[in-house]
């Protein structure tokens, strides 16, 4: 059975959703501490929703020097599944494993919302078992969310089809509307919206779990 | 020699401040009308040991860039004073 292993840092608040999300379809999730210096026994690694370590400083920033960071960057140069999720993926560009930046939403809101998301690409880690111009119901819950980048880096996102999942109608100036992205070995993947929190038609949706089953069989 | 930095982070121009613009939006409410272009920041203070002030200026560049901003968003400067009694 293939194992992900779930990064929980102090202020994390996802991980127990995500993990139930993961089990739900038939894998299996591991709680890992921030601490741990290793990921033995783990196939794939997502980095939950939440504060880490308060926001302090930045979102992701403290997060980032936290020991369990070096071997999931270790790990990603060798190509396993990275997901991060949210608080998940301010922590991956924080870290270098995905380009660009989180800032303060356009409307200078926090927004907790469902939203209309389009995937764009399927060739990632936690797109590939969707279909292009796929229409997603899944919330966001954020502050910090607008994503940002320089033009150029732009460029590259279009011109390597990095850009994975979009807003219909977006919501918090995302330049290209841009939900999620990948790295361009397409196994790094960061978003925004929460697809734990639409595994169940119970929550209002179970769009996310076509994302968790194209992560469960990136494995 | 020891230092006493005082770094200032802004956002950069156009990225959205909403503390900033929150303060704007109070000011006049106070009474104060003739004020604009509210930004906020970060300023982070402390001291440094290094052979001059262009080696702690470097070091701490090295820490703006790598940790204390994300060049992405958010510029750094960096203001350097003899720490006191320094040279004693």
């Amino acid at each position: 059975m293939s194992t992900v292993g779930v990064v929980r840092f102090p202020g994390t608040n996802c991980e127990f959703d995500t993990v139930e999300a993961i089990e739900r379809l038939g894998g299996r999730g591991r709680i890992i501490w921030h601490e741990d210096t290793h990921l033995d026994g783990i196939d794939a690694v997502v980095i939950a929703g939440g504060f880490a370590h308060g926001d302090y400083l930045r979102p992701g920033a403290i997060a980032r020097f936290s020991p369990i960071m070096s071997a999931v960057i270790s790990a990603a140069g060798e190509g396993m599944p990275v997901v991060g999720i949210c608080n998940g993926f301010q922590v991956l560009t924080e870290a270098g494993l995905l380009p660009g930046a989180l800032q303060k939403n356009r409307g200078l809101t926090f927004i907790n919302d469902w939203q209309n998301l389009r995937v764009s690409s399927t060739n990632s880690v936690f797109t590939s078992a969707a279909e292009v111009d796929r229409k997603l119901r899944i919330p966001i819950n954020h502050f910090e969310g607008n994503f940002t980048c320089d033009d150029s880096t732009l460029d590259d996102l279009v011109a390597n089809d990095q850009i994975v999942l979009t807003y219909v109608d977006n919501p918090n100036g995302s330049v290209g509307d841009i939900a999620g992205i990948c790295n361009r070995e397409r196994n790094v993947v960061g978003l925004m919206p929460h697809p734990e929190r639409a595994s169940d038609a119970m929550l209002g949706s179970n769009d996310g779990n076509i994302l968790m089953e194209s992560l469960l069989a990136s494995i | 020699m020891k230092f006493h930095a005082v770094i200032d982070v802004q956002l950069h121009p156009g990225i959205a401040d909403p503390q900033g613009s929150t303060i704007e939006r109070a000011l006049p409410t106070l009474g104060f009308d003739a004020m604009s272009n509210v930004r906020s920041g970060k300023s982070f203070h402390l001291d440094i040991e290094a052979d001059d002030e262009v080696a702690a200026r470097a070091t701490l560049t090295e820490v703006c860039e790598s940790f204390l901003t994300n060049p992405v968003i958010e510029a750094a400067s960096i203001e350097l004073t003899p720490a006191e009694g320094a040279g004693s």
